[in-house]
């Protein structure tokens, strides 16, 4: 492993993201047609609970059938049955530190070893500020039993800390997941 | 899926800046207070985004040619590899790369320190490596600017780039910085990396093969992202074997 090349360290994605990264259709991780689409919307706060505007969530996740269309998947690539899906999004945080975006829900995966991850969406997050991006993950609150047998859950000891990644279901359909870099009300965050 | 064998991508020590870098201020609310939990590297993490050349705009790779005149400063080009760390090259990846004009001015909202406005000059630039993880851009050298970090704080010029490689473990934003700048010791951001010789690969190289004659100067700047262990299963795979 000695000879190996050293890599490119991070740096903080700064507060002039906007010039390039948001992109018209960032948030669609699906098309906006997509009939079984919703949107997973939220806030990213800091340590004072204070909305962070100049900050960025990226989102990637299989499809609904638990597939990739990614050469690396050793099961094969996959095209997914949903035109237009991309399993990428992408949103800016807004002046109250808002962000959305619009997808499906993906499957599950077999995990090395027999085991089975539930449904889960993997979140990066990068702002002015966070000199390199933090990861968390998306749970979905209506999938108790496979979010009760996932890996991933199950090595977080904290419940509070857990509970912190199941999204919580909206009257209008959507999902709410808030994203707390520090304090108190601190989102679980990962390191990949 | 009895045997699932996954590529894996070793975690780096010392390379990226702690996120609780008191010296940068902006890092202090915003950086988590727990330690992170350790993410097994499973099927999500080893895929992720291949976007490719439908992101691309005609003028995405020449900053210089995207408006009716040639902004004002130094023209330059920056060119490099993307490599990952075992060596080798990605190929079609998206590089996105945003920056300052000549006089170290965002075309922003948010940035409205006295320094003009370049109406030739947006800041924006997009491409994708080529089949040897090569890329290329035209632009202009950014100036420095001030920030209000501490007492007459001023940010190096530097030009953000941002890169996916292939994988969720890959995904990296970065800065590149200019060989020789005068600034680098006041600059939180820039010393947030605390290995010097991790410091030194944010430099980019002057380049004088690539330096045009009576056109534009040369600079060489290769990135290199997390690179993966050879698996059993990469191994059935003889078409990446090229070491």
């Amino acid at each position: 492993m000695s000879d190996r090349l050293g890599c490119t360290p991070s740096q903080t994605v700064g507060p002039f993201l906007h010039i390039v990264l948001p992109w018209p259709d960032g948030p669609y991780v699906v098309p906006e047609s997509t009939p079984s689409a919703f949107w997973i919307s939220g806030r990213l706060l800091d340590g004072n609970g204070d909305p962070v505007p100049d900050g960025l969530i990226e989102t990637w996740q299989a499809d609904p059938d638990g597939r990739f269309d990614h050469p690396d998947d050793p099961r094969g690539a996959a095209k997914p049955a949903i035109q237009g899906f991309r399993g990428f999004g992408r949103s800016a945080t807004d002046e109250h530190g808002r962000f959305a975006i619009l997808t499906v829900k993906p499957g599950a995966l077999p995990a090395p070893g027999g085991g089975v991850e539930a449904p889960h969406i993997d979140v990066s997050v990068f702002a002015r500020g966070l000199l390199d991006r933090v990861v968390t993950r998306i749970y979905f609150p209506d999938e108790v039993e496979a979010n009760a047998a996932d890996p991933v859950l199950a090595s977080i000891d904290d419940a509070r800390l857990r509970s912190t990644l199941l999204a919580v279901a909206c009257a209008d359909g959507g999902l709410r997941f808030d994203i707390h870099l520090q304090g108190a009300d601190e989102t679980a965050f990962f390191e990949v | 899926m009895t045997a699932l064998v996954l590529p894996h991508y070793p975690k780096l020590a010392g390379v990226h800046p702690l996120l609780d870098s008191p010296d940068y201020v902006g890092t202090r609310l915003r950086h988590p207070l727990h330690t992170p939990f350790d993410l097994p590297q499973r099927l999500t993490e080893i895929t992720g985004p291949l976007l490719g050349e439908g992101r691309l705009g005609e003028f995405d790779r020449d900053l210089t040619r995207q408006h009716e005149g040639e902004p004002l400063g130094q023209r330059i080009i920056v060119h490099g590899r993307v490599l990952d760390d075992t060596g080798k090259p990605l190929p079609a990846t998206l590089i996105e790369i945003w920056q300052a004009n000549a006089g170290g001015r965002y075309r922003h909202v948010v940035d409205n320190w006295p320094s003009p406005i370049d109406p030739n000059f947006t800041g924006l630039g997009r491409t994708l490596t080529d089949e040897q993880g090569r890329y290329e851009f035209t632009t202009i050298k950014p100036g420095a600017y001030p920030w209000r970090n501490n007492p007459n704080a001023w940010r190096p010029a530097h030009i953000h780039f941002s890169l996916f490689g292939r994988a969720f473990t890959q995904r990296l934003i970065t800065q590149m910085y200019f060989p020789g700048d005068p600034l680098f010791f006041q600059d939180p951001i820039f010393n947030s990396v605390r290995d010097e010789a991790a410091r030194t690969r944010l430099i980019a190289r002057y380049d004088h093969a690539a330096t045009k004659e009576e056109w534009a100067l040369g600079f060489e700047f290769d990135i290199v992202l997390r690179g993966s262990e050879r698996t059993p299963f990469e191994d059935t795979e003889a078409d990446d074997d090229d070491e």
